[in-house]
């Protein structure tokens, strides 16, 4: 019910706040979704979309931190590595 | 798809399955809040490669499991009006009331349709002029914004035929109720990323102060579920209770102040009735007076319906983390997703339903992540 899909936004239509659409490609099937929510958002954005309205930007840098920390991390380290170590 | 198919690597998968368990010196019960994210977990079978050191108990995240039923009834009187269209999204259609479904009032000639978006609901109302519609407006802090939004386009359209039964709910009260009651035994939450994407962090912060339980906003593929329960565990371990995120590339600190604003000029926060949980203050989502002409309950007069749950369903103890699915004896006898009892058998994404699919010998899938 809370899904939400992660698309790239194609071209962008309007520019009233409440009825600003894109179309949205969602790997492959493209379908409209409101922009009300994130007003700053530009063409090539990957963004969040939920019940047809989009909700967030994705972070491209902030997306790639968990590879990164995965591929870093030691199997067989010691317990209780503090918490401020995992990117969050 | 990018920014989904990368987040399901096995190896690395893995990787966070043995770091749990190098890191965990003994088991702890956590919480993950989402019905989404319930069912990834059962999908993926991540919580039966995370015992023992992690028990996961499955939260009441699932706006379709916690409509309670007088709500579903408001919905059947509705939908079996003549020269009324009811727009409602899909997982509702089966929710049990008190005298059947929506998919009954369909079949009897009820003009229910399917939606996938509110606004469609809008559209909907333009078209056909000489018809009432009425959105069903379910969900959380997710899902209100877009509920919102479509109120507002239809006053700023200037309709009239477009109302809303409405039965949002809020997150952060329910976790602080099942963290009073006493017999809980959580002791720390993946809270729902898309919920935070639109509310940010900062009513978790008192929560996780007071009860002393770490709460991590987290996403909803493995190597989310799988990086957020890693990062509750490291601050069990080391004695903290603070909020993380996890979900970093959706969700700010501060969430999303645009969906956050026409949500609340359009929502007010009321009492609501949580099925299984019962009555929690401030937990839902009124309009406002100013919106009143778009209340379906106003404009139709509808009368009030009782709560009751049916005796023998123990989604109550399901939903406060007390008890597992199987643990209920109608669980796959009387109570199937084709012939649901309750509501977490309905939902895809109820804990009863993500047992069902993934746990029962007869349906059982190979489990992704061997
Ligand atoms: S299996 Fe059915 S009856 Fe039992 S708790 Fe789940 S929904 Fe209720």
């Amino acid at each position: 019910m809370c899904l939400a899909v992660p698309g790239q936004i194609e071209s962008i239509h309007g520019n009233e706040p409440l009825t600003r659409m894109a179309r949205v490609n969602f790997g492959g099937v493209v379908r409209d979704a409101s922009l009300a929510f994130i007003p700053e958002a530009k063409p090539g954005d990957f963004i969040i979309v939920h019940v047809g309205c989009a909700l967030s930007v994705i972070d491209q840098a902030e997306a790639q931190k968990i590879f990164q920390w995965i591929h870093e991390m030691q199997d067989g380290a010691s317990k209780g590595r503090p918490s401020n170590e995992i990117p969050g | 798809m990018k920014f989904l198919d990368e987040y399901r690597s096995v190896p690395m998968a893995k990787k966070l399955v043995r770091q749990i368990h190098q890191r965990t010196s003994r088991t702890w019960t956590l919480m993950e809040m989402c019905g989404g994210q319930t069912h990834a977990i059962m999908k993926a079978g991540l919580d039966d490669l995370l015992s023992p050191c992690i028990r996961l108990v499955h939260g009441p995240g699932c706006p379709v499991c916690v409509t309670p039923m007088h709500v579903v009834d408001e919905a059947l009187d509705l939908a079996s009006r003549p020269g009324l269209v009811f727009a409602s999204f899909g997982d509702m259609l089966r929710v049990p009331g008190s005298h059947g479904d929506l998919r009954g009032v369909k079949a009897a000639g009820g003009d229910v349709r399917v939606v996938y978006c509110p606004l469609e609901a809008v559209k909907m109302a333009i078209q056909n002029p000489s018809l009432e519609v009425v959105f069903f407006g379910i969900g959380f802090e997710t899902t209100a914004p877009a509920t919102a939004l479509a109120v507002l386009q239809a006053r700023q359209a200037g309709i009239r035929n477009f109302s809303l039964l409405v039965s949002h709910v809020l997150v952060p009260p329910a976790i602080e109720t099942l963290l009073a009651d006493p017999d809980c035994t959580i002791q720390g939450f993946l809270a729902a990323g898309h919920v935070c994407a639109v509310m940010g962090c900062t009513e978790y912060v008192p929560i996780a102060d007071r009860f002393k339980v770490p709460i991590v906003v987290t996403g909803f593929e493995p190597l989310d579920l799988l990086q957020g329960i890693l990062m509750a565990v490291t601050q069990l371990e080391a004695n903290h209770a603070q909020v993380e995120i996890q979900y970093s590339r959706v969700v700010r600190q501060d969430g999303n102040a645009a969906a956050r604003t026409l949500m609340e000029s359009v929502f007010e926060r009321i009492s609501a009735n949580w099925r299984g949980l019962g009555e929690i203050p401030a937990s839902g989502l009124g309009l406002r007076a100013e919106f009143s002409a778009f209340d379906a309950r106003k404009k139709f007069r509808l009368q009030k319906f009782e709560d009751f749950d049916p005796v023998e369903c123990i989604s109550g103890l399901i939903l406060r983390g007390l008890r597992k699915p199987v643990e209920c004896p109608c669980f796959g006898a009387s109570c199937t997703p084709e012939f649901p009892l309750g509501a977490t058998m309905v939902s895809e994404e109820g804990a009863c339903a993500a047992y069902y699919r993934y746990r029962t010998p007869s349906t059982s899938v190979p489990h992704p992540l061997p």
